[in-house]
């Protein structure tokens, strides 16, 4: 497991994620047209001051959905932020830049925006000038996901509008505070673990690369039982209710006796190794080559094809080996098989 | 057991095969079309003249598409058949049924595909999506972990084999070596002009062990067709006639599909077997009769067990058999005169019916003297087939 960072992350909720942002403009006619065609937004309020006086507005108004266009820092910023990032003398200046380390360093090294509430105080008008702070309002204990495992952050950002800004292109806590708040945003994102998802991808032990899921078995009434019992730590093998007789694979029916009738019975899991490869190609991403598989002839007198944690140049035919349930992923428990001493000491 | 009635009464009297190369270029019905079209040209019989079409279950090509490209018109019998390789001979069983109970005058057998440049089946099925029904359920113990490919299912048996009868895998080497020999003859063949020594077996990387690169045969993409009719209708056709003095089905005892991993012992084919017994008892023929075999080459430890489930030496000793050249030309038994699917071509082992019937012709580029009588096998691992080809006496 990466690095457990909840309680630095919990010391870092309620803080600035950074310094206020000024808008580079004032709410203006020319971005809002863009904006409304870009957007398919016919409303007359937006472009015509007749609609917009007709409308009780008393003059156009900014489109409310438009309220983050406002202060987007623009391409030529976003490239510098960009590369301030990619060099690593550079301290990390801000608390969300703390906070996305952090993440990172927990191996939640992906991100997805995930969902983003506004909520408006009143329309903007032209010759609006907004700053806006930006606060850590939540990081969550991990949760999973359909994409991996991770902590959602919620970020608030709360807009204020400063008519007599000027110039300025930053401008301090005090300023902003005397500005009139017009709305206030929260915005949600994952961070995530690449290759944790959920039924589509599984780690391989502690901080290993994620790699695919092992094929699925295919299940029926007939084999589903297997899958069922070693998911609940369980090794079993069909059994005919009417002459005993133990079957391996399953089968519906007793080739002995025809009873169509079955349980089955708990294996101790020991066995000897009655034959066995070590594949080396093709190399499938779910598996780790050489991969060493048994066919093993269990003490209850079935065989079984299994994984082997052996040392290849360690098989030979007739060792005995002992089964460990494995877990791989929520769906598939397996046996697999290591090597017992040849003389196995029952005394302890 | 008793006689069957078409054995001795049905002949193959044309073959037709694309090039074998491993990316041909054009459609897999294209291939089968090309085929159908050269072995009745080979017969001499017009495609009006077909009235039925046996193939493979894993064939892609519909016989009615082939039908209606070739003008064969209209069909009385059409016959598919499963598991794989074990269906090529089996193909010819089902013609000389129909042809000998007069439900057709003319069958063809066909199989096409493009294995290497379009669907591989030696991938295996690690691709395959999990279906809740019986024949997916089977790779349930399979897939999960790991054992995904026919090499892998191969191996497991055959380690169990070396195991138990002291072959090693220069025993297994001798069989690519023969092979690899023929095929360096045969300008047909994918490995024309490139024969192996067994040293270079034993150099070639694992691919899964105790299988080496040069155990596994290649894939290729290409077409074979084969015509069968009476013996009495093949006599006056152009080419000389391969009688089908046998052919035979088996399932055996435990069987599985490639993973027959819990009968008595892994050291037999008891499938082959069934179909060992058939065709020399319905025959009249034995072991000793048979001038040459083709014995199927998916991988090249079925080899060893279809020489001692066919009879040619005791349980186990298939690694002193195939000593000292016996399986190669000028040997007692050479086997896979074409090459092999392992020098040749892998067609599912419709190619090796072909280089059967060229061996009775007379016409194999790797003849056999004197050769009166040779036995064919399909896949191995999986319920089979099997065939005796004799000349017309």
């Amino acid at each position: 497991m990466s690095a457990d960072h909840s309680e630095e992350l919990a010391a870092l909720v309620g803080r600035r994620s950074g310094a206020p942002q000024v808008a580079p403009d004032a709410v203006n006619l020319a971005m809002i047209r863009h904006w409304v065609e870009a957007m398919g937004d016919e409303n007359p309020v937006y472009l015509s001051e007749e609609a917009a006086t007709d409308a009780g507005f008393g003059g156009i108004v900014a489109p409310p959905t438009m309220l983050q266009a406002w202060i987007m820092r623009g391409l030529k910023a976003s490239l510098e932020a960009e590369s301030r990032r990619a060099e690593p003398e550079t301290t990390a200046g801000s608390d969300n830049d703390r906070m996305m380390a952090l993440l990172d360093d927990e191996g939640r090294t992906s991100v997805v925006a995930t969902n983003c509430d506004q909520h408006y105080v009143r329309p903007l008008r032209l010759g609006e000038r907004l700053v806006t702070t930006s606060t850590i309002e939540d990081i969550t204990a991990e949760k999973k996901t359909g994409l991996g495992e991770g902590r959602f952050v919620t970020t608030r950002i709360d807009f204020v509008s400063l008519p007599d800004l000027g110039e300025h292109a930053s401008v301090s806590e005090e300023v902003v505070a005397a500005g009139e708040p017009v709305a206030t945003m929260r915005f949600r994102i994952l961070k995530y673990r690449p290759g944790t998802a959920k039924g589509a991808e599984v780690r391989d032990g502690d901080g290993g690369p994620a790699r695919p899921r092992r094929p699925r078995p295919a299940l029926t009434q007939d084999n589903a039982f297997f899958f069922e019992g070693t998911r609940a730590g369980k090794l079993l093998i069909q059994r005919c209710v009417s002459c005993h007789t133990l079957r391996h694979p399953p089968l519906p029916a007793c080739a002995v006796c025809g009873s169509l009738d079955w349980d089955t019975v708990q294996a101790s899991g020991r066995g000897e190794l009655y034959s066995f490869v070590v594949v080396h190609y093709p190399k499938v991403p779910s598996f780790d080559y050489p991969l060493p598989i048994g066919l093993v002839a269990l003490e209850e007198g079935t065989r079984l094809v299994a994984d082997l944690a052996i040392d290849p140049a360690e098989l030979r035919i007739g060792m005995p080996v002992e089964a460990e349930l494995v877990s791989f992923d929520d769906e598939l428990t397996l046996p697999v098989f290591h090597g017992l001493p040849a003389e196995r000491d029952e005394g302890g | 057991m008793s006689q069957h009635s078409f054995a001795g009464k049905v002949a193959i009297a044309g073959i037709g095969a694309t090039e074998f190369s491993k990316d041909s270029g054009r459609s897999e019905l294209r291939l089968a079309v090309e085929a159908v079209a050269g072995a009745l040209a080979d017969a001499g019989i017009a495609p009006t003249e077909v009235g039925g079409m046996v193939t493979y279950s894993s064939e892609t090509n519909p016989d009615v598409d082939i039908a209606r490209s070739l003008g064969i018109g209209e069909l009385t019998f059409f016959s598919r058949i499963h598991y794989g390789g074990g269906a090529a001979c089996a193909t010819i069983q089902q013609a000389a049924l129909a042809v000998a109970s007069g439900v057709a005058d003319v069958v063809v057998c066909y199989r096409a595909f493009n294995e290497r440049s379009g669907n591989r089946f030696g991938a295996g099925v690690q691709d395959r999506a999990p279906m809740a029904n019986a024949e997916s359920a089977h790779f349930a113990f399979y897939m999960p972990v790991g054992l995904l490919t026919p090499a892998q299912w191969v191996a497991m048996a055959a380690q169990r084999y070396l195991h138990v009868s002291g072959a090693t895998s220069e025993d297994l080497g001798r069989v690519a070596v023969a092979d690899r020999r023929h095929a360096a003859t045969n300008p047909k063949a994918w490995f024309y002009g490139q024969p192996i020594t067994l040293a270079e077996h034993q150099e070639s990387r694992f691919i899964v062990e105790p299988l080496h690169l040069l155990d596994c045969c290649q894939e290729t993409d290409g077409a074979q067709a084969i015509v069968v009719t009476s013996l009495e209708r093949a006599r006056d056709l152009p080419n000389p006639p391969a009688v089908v003095a046998a052919a035979a089905q088996g399932s055996g005892e435990g069987q599985d599909m490639m993973t027959s991993y819990y009968r008595d012992d892994l050291c037999g084919l008891p499938e082959m077997s069934v179909v060992a017994r058939q065709l020399w008892a319905t025959s009249g023929l034995g072991p000793d009769d048979m001038q040459a075999a083709i014995l199927y080459d998916h991988f090249t430890p079925y080899v060893l067990y279809q020489l001692e489930e066919l009879g040619f030496c005791a349980k186990g000793e298939a690694k002193d058999f195939v000593a000292d050249g016996r399986i190669e030309l000028g040997g007692a038994l050479p086997i896979n005169t074409h090459g092999g699917q392992l020098g040749e071509a892998y067609l599912h082992g419709m190619n090796g019916i072909a280089e059967g019937v060229r061996l009775v012709r007379g016409s194999s580029v790797n003849q056999v003297p004197e050769l009166e009588h040779v036995v064919v096998t399909a896949g191995t691992g999986v319920p089979t087939s099997g065939l005796i080809l004799g000349v017309d006496r």
